[in-house]
């Protein structure tokens, strides 16, 4: 497919220069701001004082990651943000590639174009912004809390109870993503040949036999991967999200472990130990998106990076 | 029995719209509720009597934002913000991403840096460390802590690097032919060409640079620098203190006459008029860079 170019080759010295110039700018920016970070990851074996520096400051081994580990805290933190990440990851997915299933049936063309508006737009507005939105809506005198009451169920205090504050956080974020996610599920769709749809229905096939015999399995490879990119994230249960919405009330359920850094760490100046907590949850983090990405490549032959 | 079919099949047809709508609605409906609080007398929004439509109509909560010298500042540090950074992310993502699609036999040390980068993209070091560099640079306070740590998104890089790559060989050989150097290729031929997805990556960094509260949040200690969500994000943590302080009377005196939420109704709705404005084109190259961003390196 691709033609050999025939270039001189005294050519490519200063073309090369060339290059690394178009690269090396960015470069340094990825190592001041990526890279030596990492390097400050060191903060996690001493006991780190702003003052002292990386330098000046003592080693203690790994006395943070001991201390971590018999915390109650963490348990609690990283249960939390398994249970979220895992409920937004599986009902996010379950919704959004249902709505492109049913979005596919419709036919009206203003209609498809005017829903596809809507929910594409929560996803492009900052939590800051949706959680006054989900306060509003979810306090205990708030629109939802007066629907349920009057329909006979009684007011639930979704920001302040510890058995509904997950599924408040889960529920939110489907509701954000649903629509957007729902675009490449879309995609995929469209990408099915509308032949053997057409050859299903003249051998009898029924609606739901067409979706489960012929849709579904035709998005299975773009619902791999997405899985596997979703799995990746499985460590951030959405900081901007919980941090907007949660109340010392909800810590126990709802405390996860970018919240938990962010408080102990930055806010409480035990820079060690946040960093400590950080560089455990990065690693487990790296494993995981290599994992995913070996996988996707195995199962799809698309690869994540 | 085909009539049979054909009842059934309008039936399903039916619920269908009807689900996809109600979904529509569920998405839309929350975000009218904010507007209507933010256009209600502070009587109604207090007694939670606020639904779909305001009550007591009224455009108090707008008027005093308008001379709210606060607000507008931190709308204006989020405006110089997202320009800087956008400018900064082309400038440096470009002719990286260009550069590496180079192969190895062009451009030597292409795989040593595309290393560097991918590494870069699967470990960081965490919200800590990148405090304490931010903070050991000196740029705690200064705009530039808003803008220098995010100057090199790497999934712009993977984005930008796929479209160059589906740019047909043939035009840039063209242009060497004619002794064109990389540097005039890269703004000529392909920089042209590659115009859509230029787009789709601006609008990922204006969005994300308007969006973000949480660079404000750790690098600015006052909150006469905050950008504007953070500043929006401030004022629900202010109205606790003001209620847990009962502080100065004519704090007091503004609370009974204007609700402190539809007053933050009010600026959540014109910190949001910006991304609206551009919704449109957010739409149009955001969703299209979602099906090719399907990354591959």
């Amino acid at each position: 497919m691709k033609t050999k170019t025939l270039k001189p080759i005294n050519n490519t010295g200063s073309q090369s220069r060339f290059f690394h110039l178009f690269v090396v700018p960015g470069m340094i920016f990825l190592l001041i701001f990526n890279y030596l970070p990492m390097f400050g990851l060191v903060m996690a074996f001493q006991d780190f004082v702003p003052a002292k520096g990386f330098f000046g400051s003592k080693f203690v081994g790994l006395k943070h990651f001991q201390y971590m580990l018999q915390l109650p805290d963490i348990g609690r933190v990283i249960r939390n943000t398994l249970i979220i990440a895992v409920g937004k990851i599986f009902f996010g997915m379950i919704l959004a590639i249902a709505f492109a299933i049913l979005l596919n049936e419709i036919r009206m063309k203003f209609l498809k174009s005017t829903v596809q508006t809507i929910v594409y737009l929560p996803h492009f507005l900052s939590w800051v912004v949706l959680a006054a939105v989900a306060v509003n809506l979810f306090n205990l005198d708030g629109s939802v809390n007066q629907i349920l009451a009057s329909i006979g169920i009684g007011k639930i205090n979704f920001l302040g109870s510890n058995q509904v504050f997950r599924k408040l956080i889960i529920g939110t974020d489907v509701w954000k993503e649903f629509g957007y996610n729902s675009v490449v599920y879309l995609a995929a769709i469209t990408g099915i040949d509308p032949s053997l749809h057409e050859a299903a229905a003249i051998d009898g096939a029924s609606w739901w036999k067409r979706i489960w015999h012929i849709t579904i399995p035709g998005m299975l490879p773009i619902i791999m991967l997405m899985t596997a990119m979703n799995l990746t994230s499985v460590l951030s249960a959405g900081f901007d999200q919980v941090y907007n919405l949660y109340s010392p009330i909800v810590y126990e359920s709802g405390d996860v472990l970018d919240t938990y850094v962010y408080r102990i760490g930055l806010v409480g100046r035990q820079y060690s130990f946040g960093a400590a907590v950080g560089l455990a949850r990065s690693a487990v983090a790296t494993l995981m998106m290599v994992t995913a990405n070996h996988l996707t490549d195995r199962l799809t032959g698309q690869r994540i990076y | 029995m085909i009539d049979n079919k054909g009842t059934s099949a309008r039936i399903r047809n039916a619920i269908i719209h009807l689900i996809v709508i109600i979904l529509g609605l569920i998405c839309l409906l929350p975000l009218i509720n904010i507007v209507a609080i933010s256009f209600s007398g502070s009587a109604a929004v207090t007694a939670n009597k606020v639904g779909l439509l305001p009550v007591d109509f009224t455009t108090l909560a707008y008027s005093r934002i308008v001379s709210d010298s606060q607000f507008w500042r931190s709308f204006g540090i989020s405006v110089i913000r997202v320009v800087l950074t956008l400018a900064l992310n082309l400038v440096l993502v470009i002719p990286m991403s260009y550069a590496m699609t180079r192969k190895t036999s062009e451009f030597r040390f292409r795989n040593v840096y595309m290393n560097l980068l991918i590494f870069a993209m699967l470990f960081n070091g965490g919200m800590i460390p990148t405090y304490i560099v931010v903070k050991n640079l000196g740029l705690l306070n200064t705009i530039w802590a808003l803008i220098l740590p995010g100057a090199v998104p790497i999934f712009s890089v993977i984005l930008m690097m796929n479209f160059f790559k589906g740019i047909p060989r043939a035009l840039e050989e063209a242009a060497i032919v004619d002794g064109a150097n990389p540097l005039q290729v890269l703004l000529h031929v392909m920089v042209p060409c590659a115009k859509p997805s230029i787009a789709t990556i601006s609008l990922f960094s204006v969005v994300g640079s308007w969006n973000d509260f949480f660079s404000g949040l750790i690098y600015m200690q006052k909150v006469k620098d905050y950008p504007i969500m953070t500043y929006i994000q401030s004022l629900s943590i202010d109205l606790q203190e003001l209620v847990n302080n009962a502080a100065s009377s004519s704090a007091l005196e503004n609370i009974s006459e204007l609700s402190n939420r539809n007053l933050n109704a009010a600026k959540i709705v014109v910190a949001v008029i910006p991304l609206l404005l551009i919704y449109p084109f957010l739409q149009k190259y955001l969703i299209s860079g979602m099906t090719m961003g399907a990354v591959k390196e």
